[in-house]
């Protein structure tokens, strides 16, 4: 089976997209769980010492990163394609 | 017997050849100059070569070290698979303008001395504009316009900074410069310039995006990483650079969730990356240095990598707009596969490359206790993960909508091929990766804290975009950007101009 009808196949069967969402949620659960148990070497910073820090920062990081450059954007810097012509 | 070729002679004697070459016999040359130069570094001996006096200067075309080893070979393996990508090309002046411009940048990456760096440097931004121009597009002549004058500018900082540096009896030799002073102050505005350091960026991403389908690969690389270079020669652990590199880490994947345009979407992301290695070069100690070296190695070939899969997309397809595109995994499956290796491996995906490089900067910053930084750049790296995922889904998956197409010609897909390979292999192999870092490297990227953080951040971010998938929908808007200021400053200029017409009556 070649390449194109391999990705067509698994992206039109009804299963597929929602058994990678599950596999999805299941895979951030391990990550968060994962930092109670892999040892941290060095504790430098306060968020060394919180146990899935990085998950509430990333999802955080990027809600604001869409919210606010979108807000931005419609507020004051996005104009018409033709504005400079 | 020659011990020492300056590889843009190869390039130059290459650029002067090609127009009488034709079909296969100028694919073979192509190809064939950067296999050479590359060939040339790997044989040559480090130190100093290609000494001439010039009027009482003495002028070195070839310092040889690790740092310029290491541009110059990582530069002939970019170049080799982006000449692959652009073998189909017919318009001979597309070839020659990539030849020069290639040969000046690897030239200037060699270069000892101020005088030759800045002739070589110079030599980058006029062959470069070709590149843009050869679009042979109303816009993309504007554009290079603004291109050209931008980096006139840029050259004009750095050549003033270098005549008083010079003057002020600092030595013509291109070494560390002193860390005060309106000399060095100059020299750094056009390194900056040429960085594309907010707020001196705008060029980028105005420019590029109006280039040939081929010529935004080159444009991509070249000019950006040679003033890398160039900053970690002359002003490393200059502290300002650390906030500058963070701002512009956050400031392009901010701008990037509004762009439309593919093309311009990884001008922003390529701004953001920049500030990585920007970062890395104002934290200063030796890991610091390497990790903007290795940021910078490996930032050429996924980059190169992402603008050849747009580039492929629009050849094909004649759209670059995200509302335009969508559903072409169907009919560009290649295209599609090497498209999602290349934005893995640049959001640092394990095992690909970006996972051995991007982490490097952030173990600097929290050994220097610097917090915020670590916050900011961990920032920018969730948004290095959204966009690519963005255009993925934007352009391959979404909704399908019926666009007649298929993978491009094979040459192209080889580039993409070569590119994608070296993203796996340097991935997991990252010791060849480390190798050619100007400093000696123990860094083990693979343990389970990194891995953990990392797939943390990256999933949630997967999460996120899951979640606000409607609200990415792509808008057909441009975004203001601080090209506003000259793009407008012309209108500006002829109003007044117009109010002191009656001058002309005077005499």
């Amino acid at each position: 089976m070649n390449l194109k009808e391999t990705l067509i196949k698994y992206n039109d069967s009804p299963t597929f997209w929602k058994k990678s969402k599950k596999g999805l949620y299941i895979f951030l659960g391990i990550t968060v769980v994962a930092d109670f148990i892999v040892p941290h070497e060095h504790k430098i910073f306060f968020w060394d010492s919180i146990p899935g820090f990085w998950s509430m920062y990333g999802a955080l990081s990027t809600f604001l990163m869409i919210v606010v450059s979108k807000a931005i954007g419609h507020a004051w810097l996005m104009k018409p394609e033709d504005y400079y012509d | 017997m020659i011990d020492w070729v300056q590889p843009s002679i190869l390039f130059f004697l290459g650029a002067a050849i090609v127009p009488f070459v034709k079909g296969k016999a100028r694919s073979a040359l192509l190809l064939s100059i950067p296999a050479i130069a590359l060939l040339t570094m790997v044989v040559s001996s480090q130190g100093m070569h290609g000494v001439i006096n010039f009027i009482g200067y003495e002028l070195v075309f070839g310092r040889v070290d690790k740092l310029s080893l290491g541009f110059g070979s990582v530069f002939m393996v970019s170049a080799f698979a982006s000449l692959v990508f652009a073998l189909h090309v017919k318009d001979v002046r597309e070839h020659i303008a990539s030849l020069l411009y290639v040969g000046s940048a690897t030239g200037a990456v060699f270069a000892g001395d101020l005088f030759s760096f800045f002739m070589f440097w110079e030599m980058a931004s006029f062959a470069s504009v070709f590149l843009i121009w050869l679009r042979g597009e109303e816009q993309s002549s504007a554009a290079g316009m603004r291109y050209l004058l931008v980096h006139i500018v840029g050259g004009l900082f750095l050549f003033g900074g270098i005549v008083l540096h010079v003057g002020s009896g600092g030595g013509l030799a291109f070494t560390e410069m002193p860390k005060e002073g309106l000399a060095s102050t100059l020299m750094l505005l056009g390194f900056l310039i040429n960085a594309a350091v907010p707020p001196l960026h705008a060029w980028l991403a105005d420019a590029y995006p109006e280039a040939t389908i081929t010529g935004i690969i080159f444009l991509s690389v070249f000019t950006t990483k040679t003033a890398i270079y160039a900053m970690i020669r002359g002003f490393p652990g200059l502290p300002i650079l650390v906030v500058l590199g963070a701002i512009m880490a956050v400031y392009g994947v901010m701008y990037a969730v509004n762009e439309n345009n593919c093309q311009r979407v990884w001008c922003y992301h390529l701004i953001s990356q920049n500030g990585y290695m920007v970062t890395g070069i104002g934290l200063g100690s030796e890991l610091g240095l390497n990790s903007a070296a290795s940021l910078a190695y490996t930032n050429i070939i996924y980059k190169a990598l992402l603008m050849m899969g747009i580039s492929s997309v629009t050849y094909m397809t004649g759209r670059r707009k995200q509302s335009e595109l969508g559903g072409l995994f169907r009919t560009m499956p290649w295209t599609f596969v090497f498209f999602v290796v290349g934005g893995c491996a640049i959001a640092g995906v394990p095992p690909l490359l970006g996972f051995v490089s991007k982490s490097i900067v952030v173990t600097v910053a929290g050994e220097m206790n610097q917090g915020w930084v670590i916050l900011m750049l961990v920032f920018g790296a969730c948004g290095t993960w959204l966009h690519p995922l963005k255009l993925i889904y934007m352009v391959f998956m979404g909704e399908d909508k019926k666009i007649p197409a298929s993978d491009p010609p094979e040459n192209m897909l080889w580039g993409m091929r070569i590119l994608a390979a070296i993203c796996v292999v340097f991935g997991v192999f990252p010791g060849l990766l480390y190798g050619l870092l100007p400093y000696e490297m123990d860094y083990k990227p693979y343990t389970m804290a990194h891995l953990v953080k990392s797939f943390q951040y990256m999933g949630f971010t997967l999460l996120i975009f899951i979640i606000f998938l409607k609200k990415l929908t792509p808008e057909n808007y441009i975004s203001l950007d601080t090209d506003y200021i000259y793009r407008k400053a012309t209108a500006g200029f002829v109003w007044v101009a117009h109010r002191f017409a009656f001058l002309r009556n005077i005499t």
